[in-house]
């Protein structure tokens, strides 16, 4: 297929100091892919989504972005005025404690309409328009949207991390553990609207977890890291129902049966 | 002022400020007049005087008077609080300069928290007292994060701090400090000022502003265009309270409640006292 | 449209003192557009682990497996994915339940996946689920709530509603009663009829002997040093 990648990452490597982030670590994501990158923790998940959304800076690598207008570039050596514009318009970063990606001392509507008016909307009508819809989508009372975010249930906070974060149509979604954190019921909830939401907006997403569930729901295919290596990649159903490298054996295997 | 407290003034360099340090905010002045809105880190020093009383004002004022110049201090308008008094005397004694009340007259205002109604001329400097210089504080508490965005011109959260307030209370209720963009580029805090006064953060005079706890200086040179922000549909209103001044009649001025009594009683007065004075002197004469 | 070519499959227990245990070796064979093959063999065999293999599920450590010309051993998450969309049918006897999406749009997602209208995959839905005698009061709730045998159908109902070029069927006919056997079966001919090359493992004799045109003994597949 001649599709251009969405995310098209060579080599990445993070040190710190003399311990290893993550090293070498190579993969194309195409539009549409949702990836899920699993291991337990220390194994360099987080730390390649964070030199993924440029939160951290790699040691070596290329990040090649598609970008809309001028087609892939590397995210790392645009200036940072530019990378962080498409943190705030084709990226998004949902974080697993939604106080990191959300502000706690601003009304709901307001979480939602930050996106679209730090790319310029002016109109107050519009803009809360348009937050209304989302806290519909993501399944919460619109009666609330003047409410701040710390009245609010940490799974109703999680399902405003997203509508802040989808708003402004991104292409590409960060997710870290976004269900960690909250109760069994309450995950399944979130999961189901997100994988409804990735499938409605075709959008390609990356997300972090050790939830093995999590990406059987919602991930076309995994990477399984350890050590900062990545030790496996696969369609999800077939690394965890055929795992090749000992280390997803031993993973998939402590997972309890219900 | 008695010759024994102007004989001790002596000891100190004109204005108080040794040169060095006089340069060293001049060159904060310079650069802030030359990148309009922007906050200029500099080397506040301990002034006489507590945090809060104006020592940035002070420190720009020191800086940029010479012995020809006319003060002017001003506090909400007032040429007679404690804090305009104070500061007054202080330039009187520590650089034996010319002292006045009048707008017109003066050379440098320093002002705490208003703009003199009068228009001011090229040939006028007013110095701004400012508590918080960062717009974006309440929202945004990292320096670090507030300065680039500075830096990147994201100011999305600036809206919002507006749109919190038009979904909580139906309108645009900041009244004080409301927040500007300079010359299509910096957003501005034009310090504690009412919003009646924005449109005339647009003047023929330069303007600076200090602070001095904070340790910034930022500036609008004259003729800069300072736009208020606001939404589509609900535009910046520089209104004030709907009354005439109790003691001038004056319709155009920004008001003080001052309440009289304690039965509720109360009347509205000019903040600015010495437009209310020359429009009573003015009264005077023609009646 | 199916072609598995010199298929080697083993497991390694590396946590287990990495025991090798071959399952399958030299598996060879190749199904037409309208045709149907039973795989046979008794249990443990590597029925199962073939119709798996053939769906991209286990990974082949050796051979070539084409289906509709894509090799899946070698082929790329997003290409199978995408075969599994538009060409390759899967149904099994158990549903993987989506919670708290409804039946009917449970059914009808395979269409709406390859682009269908949302009028034209409903209708279908519909049709199905009509066929597999599901009462109509339960088509807006999720099928996690219902019975084993109303979910296998729900998920019979899914497995057919994209006519698909390529067919797997794990005992689809399990556990039915009379009736719903003989629905599954006449969706099984259609889908034939409507050139589709399907590879099933039937225990259900009867079955087997009116839908498959051969018969491949997996055992024929069976390692020998392990044999």
């Amino acid at each position: 297929m001649s599709v251009t990648p969405l995310l098209d990452v060579q080599h990445l490597t993070k040190r710190y100091g003399t311990r290893i982030g993550c090293s070498d670590v190579s993969f194309k994501l195409y539009p549409g892919e949702v990836m899920g990158v699993v291991g337990e923790s220390g194994s360099g998940k987080s730390t390649l989504l964070n030199c993924l959304a440029g939160h951290l800076p790699p040691d070596e690598g290329r990040i090649l972005f598609d970008t809309r207008t001028e087609g892939p570039r590397d995210t790392l050596t645009m200036s940072e005025p530019e990378r962080r514009m498409l943190g705030r318009t084709d990226w998004a970063f949902v974080h697993q404690n939604p106080r990191d990606g959300l502000r706690m001392r601003v009304s709901a509507g307001g979480n939602v309409g930050e996106r679209l008016m730090a790319v310029g909307a002016r109109h107050y009508g519009n803009i809360r328009n348009a937050a209304e819809d989302w806290l519909e989508r993501v399944e919460i009372d619109t009666d609330r949207m003047d409410d701040r975010p710390a009245q609010f249930s940490g799974g109703m906070q999680q399902r405003l991390q997203i509508a802040r974060n989808l708003v402004s149509g991104p292409r590409l979604v960060f997710m870290d553990e976004p269900t960690g954190g909250l109760d069994v019921s309450v995950q399944a909830r979130l999961l189901d609207l997100l994988r409804g939401l990735v499938r409605k907006m075709g959008l390609s997403a990356i997300i972090v977890t050790h939830d093995l569930a999590v990406v059987r729901l919602l991930a076309d295919r995994l990477m399984v890291m350890k050590s900062g290596d990545v030790v496996e990649t696969g369609l999800t159903d077939q690394v965890l129902d055929d795992p090749q490298h000992a280390y997803t054996q031993l993973l998939v295997s402590s997972v309890l049966q219900v | 002022m008695t010759a024994q407290a102007a004989a001790a003034m002596d000891d100190y360099n004109f204005a108080y400020l040794d040169e060095q340090t006089k340069r060293m905010i001049r060159r904060a002045i310079l650069k802030g007049l030359a990148v309009p809105g922007y906050q200029v880190p500099f080397a506040s020093r301990e002034m006489p005087m507590p945090y809060g009383w104006g020592t940035g004002g002070v420190q720009v004022s020191a800086a940029v008077m010479t012995p020809d110049d006319t003060i002017k201090v001003i506090d909400q308008g007032a040429d007679d609080t404690t804090n305009a008094v104070s500061i007054r005397k202080f330039f009187e004694r520590t650089a034996d300069i010319d002292v006045t009340e009048r707008t017109s007259e003066a050379t440098i205002i320093q002002t705490r928290h208003r703009i003199p109604e009068e228009l001011l001329n090229e040939d006028q400097i007013l110095v701004y007292q400012v508590p918080i210089p960062e717009p974006m504080r309440f929202i945004e508490p990292r320096e670090t994060e507030t300065r680039k965005m500075h830096a990147l011109e994201e100011y999305g959260l600036m809206h919002v701090r507006l749109y919190e307030n038009i979904a909580k209370h139906g309108a645009i209720t900041t009244a004080y400090a409301y927040p500007v963009k300079v010359e299509d580029r910096y957003v501005m805090d034009p310090s504690p000022i009412p919003k009646f006064d924005n449109p005339k953060l647009e003047s023929e005079a330069i303007q600076i502003f200090g602070a001095g706890r904070e340790q910034r200086i930022y500036a609008v040179p004259p003729y800069t265009k300072v736009v208020s922000l606001d939404f589509d549909d609900y535009p910046f209103d520089p209104s004030k309270a709907n009354h005439p001044c109790a003691l001038c009649g004056s319709v155009t001025s920004y008001l003080d409640e001052v309440i009289v009594d304690d039965k509720g009683g109360r009347m509205f007065v000019c903040s600015d006292t010495d437009y209310c004075a020359s429009r009573i002197r003015r009264q005077e004469q023609a009646a | 449209m199916i072609k598995v070519e010199n298929l080697a499959k083993s497991f390694t227990l590396h946590n287990q003192g990495a025991t090798v245990i071959p399952v399958l070796e030299d598996g060879a064979f190749e199904v037409q557009p309208s045709e149907c093959v039973a795989l046979t063999g008794e249990s443990g065999a590597g029925k199962s682990t073939v119709m798996r293999i053939l769906y991209g599920n286990y990974l082949a450590q050796n051979g070539k497996v084409e289906i509709d010309g894509l090799d899946i051993t070698r082929a790329e998450p997003r290409e199978i994915l995408a075969l599994r969309r538009e060409t390759l049918g899967y149904v099994s006897q158990f549903l993987r339940v989506v919670p708290r999406v409804p039946t009917l749009d449970v059914v009808s997602e395979p269409l709406l996946s390859v682009g269908k209208s949302e009028e034209e995959a409903r209708e279908r839905a519909c049709d199905l689920l009509s066929r597999l005698r599901i009462p109509e009061r339960l088509w807006e709730l999720s099928p996690t709530t219902f019975s084993g045998g109303e979910q296998q159908r729900v998920n019979i109902a899914r497995g057919f509603a994209h006519t698909y070029p390529a067919l797997l069927l794990d005992e689809p006919t399990a556990s039915l009663d009379a009736q719903n056997r003989e629905t599954v079966l006449t969706l099984i001919e259609e889908a034939k009829a409507s050139g589709a090359a399907i590879v099933g493992i039937f225990h259900d004799l009867a079955a087997r002997e009116r839908i498959a045109d051969r018969e491949i003994n997996v055992t024929a597949f069976t390692p020998k040093a392990a044999a």
